[in-house]
């Protein structure tokens, strides 16, 4: 299988209909989006992380993320990685994904979360896997540059 | 450095591959969850399909720069380049009628269904549905409408899969008739 279109068009498909099924009464409902995400990081980390070595720490696993994650889904490594040293991390993304191809501008903005969820939940079930839990949330700000924070739990 | 033990960097065709099955498949355990029946979520997926495969066509066209189909057969070839392309493996196209408006597609190993297992409850389950909706949507896009269903699901205990594709009517470019 070869295009990366597939998955492009699939993540578009599923958000419009599952907001199309969360109707009036919860518009901004991302719950199912992102669990579809964390479904899919879960299962795809184990895989791919079958026969790296060990990571020695917290801070390697977020490198990890940062970069051969990043590059296997989002097509390239994630421009800068920040840290408080106290379990929090900002990861940002200026070209991402999912947003590149869909607006530079910020008049959409109301319509941003819906196509952020997902890959929300891609980080935290990756992270979930390999022995992190925590909360992603993301911040935009001028798209499509996406700044994801990433809270871990302790 | 430990690093430079890892010989491995993650091979990005077979990411894609990987992703958009298990994508794919977290979607449908998701309307499972949704929906009250099979049938409703059979109906979901061909829905989906359909809302890509308008898309998609535009892209099929981009990178293969086809010309227009003159016949069915011609349009059965083409759905197989698709298949190609977008799901890395030929299907068989067989089971002709004797007018030729309608053909078979024979699946053997299907990717999407990879990693999948159907529940007993689950039986009317048409797990590809989206693959009906894709080729009819993109169908739509070059003036055919078709009807397209599974025949056989490999899912489901039968031996191979089959998507039966049937020609319609060929869909008149709408004109402006306000113009003598």
């Amino acid at each position: 299988m070869a295009d990366d279109i597939l998955l492009d068009f699939l993540h578009m498909e599923f958000v419009s209909l599952f907001d199309e099924m969360n109707g009036e009464e919860k518009p901004n409902d991302l719950s199912r989006q992102e669990s579809i995400g964390y479904q899919v990081g879960f299962r795809f980390i184990k895989k791919y992380t079958r026969e790296w070595n060990r990571f020695k720490d917290e801070l390697e696993i977020i490198k990890f993320i940062c970069k051969e994650f990043w590059s296997a889904i989002f097509g390239k490594q994630a421009d800068t990685l920040r840290t408080n040293h106290q379990g929090i991390y900002v990861l940002i993304d200026n070209q991402f994904r999912f947003l590149k191809r869909m607006t530079d501008s910020q008049q959409y903005m109301d319509q941003i979360g819906k196509y952020l969820a997902f890959s929300c939940g891609l980080i935290r079930g990756a992270l979930f896997n390999l022995g992190i839990p925590s909360v992603v949330t993301t911040d935009v700000s001028q798209p499509p540059s996406v700044k994801f924070q990433i809270k871990i739990h302790t | 450095m430990s690093r430079q033990i890892n010989k491995n960097t993650i091979e990005t065709k077979k990411v894609n591959s990987d992703l958009f099955v298990l994508t794919y498949g977290a979607t449908i355990a998701q309307l499972v969850k949704e929906c009250e029946n099979a049938e409703e979520i059979n109906k979901q997926l061909d829905k989906m399909g359909y809302n890509i495969g308008l898309r998609l066509i535009e892209d099929f066209l981009a990178k293969t720069q086809m010309a227009k189909c003159h016949d069915f057969k011609d349009v059965a070839d083409k759905i197989q380049t698709a298949f190609r392309i977008y799901l890395g493996f030929a299907p068989t196209i067989t089971n002709w009628s004797t007018a030729n408006d309608e053909f078979s597609i024979i699946i053997d190993n299907n990717p999407l269904t990879e990693y999948v297992e159907l529940p007993d409850h689950l039986g009317n389950l048409r797990y590809c549905n989206m693959l009906c909706g894709v080729i009819r949507g993109a169908l739509e896009m070059i003036q055919i409408e078709a009807q397209v269903y599974f025949l056989q699901d490999s899912l489901r205990g039968d031996p191979v899969t089959e998507l039966r594709v049937k020609f319609l009517k060929k869909m008149e470019d709408a004109l402006p008739n306000s113009e003598d």
